[in-house]
């Protein structure tokens, strides 16, 4: 029941995108096509999950014990670019097929603020699913940054098929391009508020 | 060029928010007043100005192929000055601001700045170029902040001039949207860019 909740509430109500704004560059930047949206979507699911495991046990295995937290920022940030890496080339020796459908997005991933964030997040933030304020343990962690990366696919689906729309559309000149595509994100966060208050 | 150009550029021609589009997670999520906004640019650009500095002084000796990974750990270290920095001087501004200090590692400004300035330019000229893009960044941030208080809480700089609320969906998602969204076309329109 618990993790069903973190599951609505990072999917639907704290939707990563259009309610934190984490992760806004592959937003705007990539989600001109359907196609696209979905292998950044896909590679970005497997990225945030894989980083922010390894993140927490990072945080509370080194880190806490040997009392540098301070370190957190660069210590985190050199973890997932080696992870993005090692996903790389592990992805291209066993899977050549599904490197193909994520490969070119996956060095674009080690800036996308997104995965620090959730990494961030779980590591500093007090959650309040099922009762009383606590960190979340390790179980929560992978459910809660799975979750979050599904809204992040979600959102960026979703916003890829309006904007698809869109270019079939007559836009004023001075819209054209991204002015357009932020009205329309606009409208797409004023419709995921309307979850808010459902757990 | 000169130098007083590189720290100009920022503010129209090259300007981070309006005409390049970079940065967008700070700038939609930090904005939701005038102070904010300008509390995030001045972050961004203190670190802004000196990773550029510092890249700009050992990018000679940084192998080619490790070169993003090298920049970002420097960029990493200046993120964690600033934390401390912030922490100690500004505690309020660095609880508002939270999570998007740390984030300013993976701000594509900083990381763009160092691969298509710093590397190739003295540390004087990148300092300069540092101080321009900082400099355009926080008028941005600091003109969208205002633009959403005034709107979503009827204030400015935190003084209310009328009673009661403003219109709470500006302050809130999908106002930032919208407002950076008007803005740019304002923005386009007024430097007939296009």
């Amino acid at each position: 029941m618990e993790y069903l909740i973190i599951l609505v509430s990072a999917i639907f109500v704290n939707n990563i995108l259009l309610a934190q704004f984490l992760g806004c560059c592959p937003f705007l930047g990539v989600s001109n096509k359907l196609s696209t949206a979905v292998g950044m979507s896909g590679a970005v699911c497997f990225v945030i999950t894989l980083a922010t495991l390894v993140t927490y046990l990072l945080q509370y295995y080194v880190l806490v014990p040997l009392h540098i937290e301070f370190m957190q920022t660069i210590s985190f940030i050199l973890v997932i670019a080696a992870l993005v890496q090692m996903v790389e080339i592990i992805l291209k020796k066993i899977s050549p097929s599904l490197y193909q459908a994520l490969g070119i997005f996956l060095p674009l991933i080690t800036t996308n603020c997104a995965v620090l964030g959730i990494a961030l997040i779980v590591v500093t933030k007090e959650f309040t699913f099922g009762g009383e304020p606590h960190m979340l343990n390790l179980a929560e962690t992978v459910v809660y940054a799975f979750a979050s990366s599904l809204g992040f696919g979600l959102a960026m689906i979703l916003f890829a098929g309006l904007r698809e729309q869109i270019a079939l559309n007559k836009v004023p000149k001075p819209f054209r391009g991204i002015p357009i595509a932020l009205v329309t994100a606009s409208i797409l966060a004023m419709a995921f508020m309307g979850f808010s208050g459902l757990v | 060029m000169g130098k007083m150009k590189l720290i100009t550029k920022g503010l129209v021609k090259e300007n981070p928010t309006f005409v390049l589009l970079l940065g967008m997670c700070p700038t939609l999520a930090t904005t939701t007043s005038a102070i904010n906004g300008m509390g995030m640019g001045l972050a961004t650009m203190f670190v802004l100005v000196l990773s550029n500095m510092a890249i700009s002084a050992t990018a000679p000796y940084i192998p080619d192929k490790v070169r993003i990974p090298s920049y970002i750990v420097i960029i990493a270290a200046f993120v964690t000055v600033l934390q401390f920095i912030m922490q100690a001087y500004t505690p309020a501004m660095y609880e508002t601001l939270g999570l998007f200090i740390p984030l300013i590692v993976v701000n594509c400004i900083v990381l763009g700045r160092a691969e298509a300035f710093a590397n190739k330019n003295s540390v004087i000229d990148s300092a300069c170029d540092g101080l321009g893009i900082g400099l355009g960044f926080t008028m941005s941030l600091t003109i969208l902040g205002l633009v959403r208080e005034i709107l979503g809480s009827g204030s400015v700089f935190g003084f209310k001039f009328i009673s009661g609320d403003g219109i709470l969906a500006f302050v809130l998602a999908p106002g930032a949207f919208l407002a950076l969204a008007y803005l740019i076309v304002i923005f386009r329109k007024i430097t007939r860019m296009n």
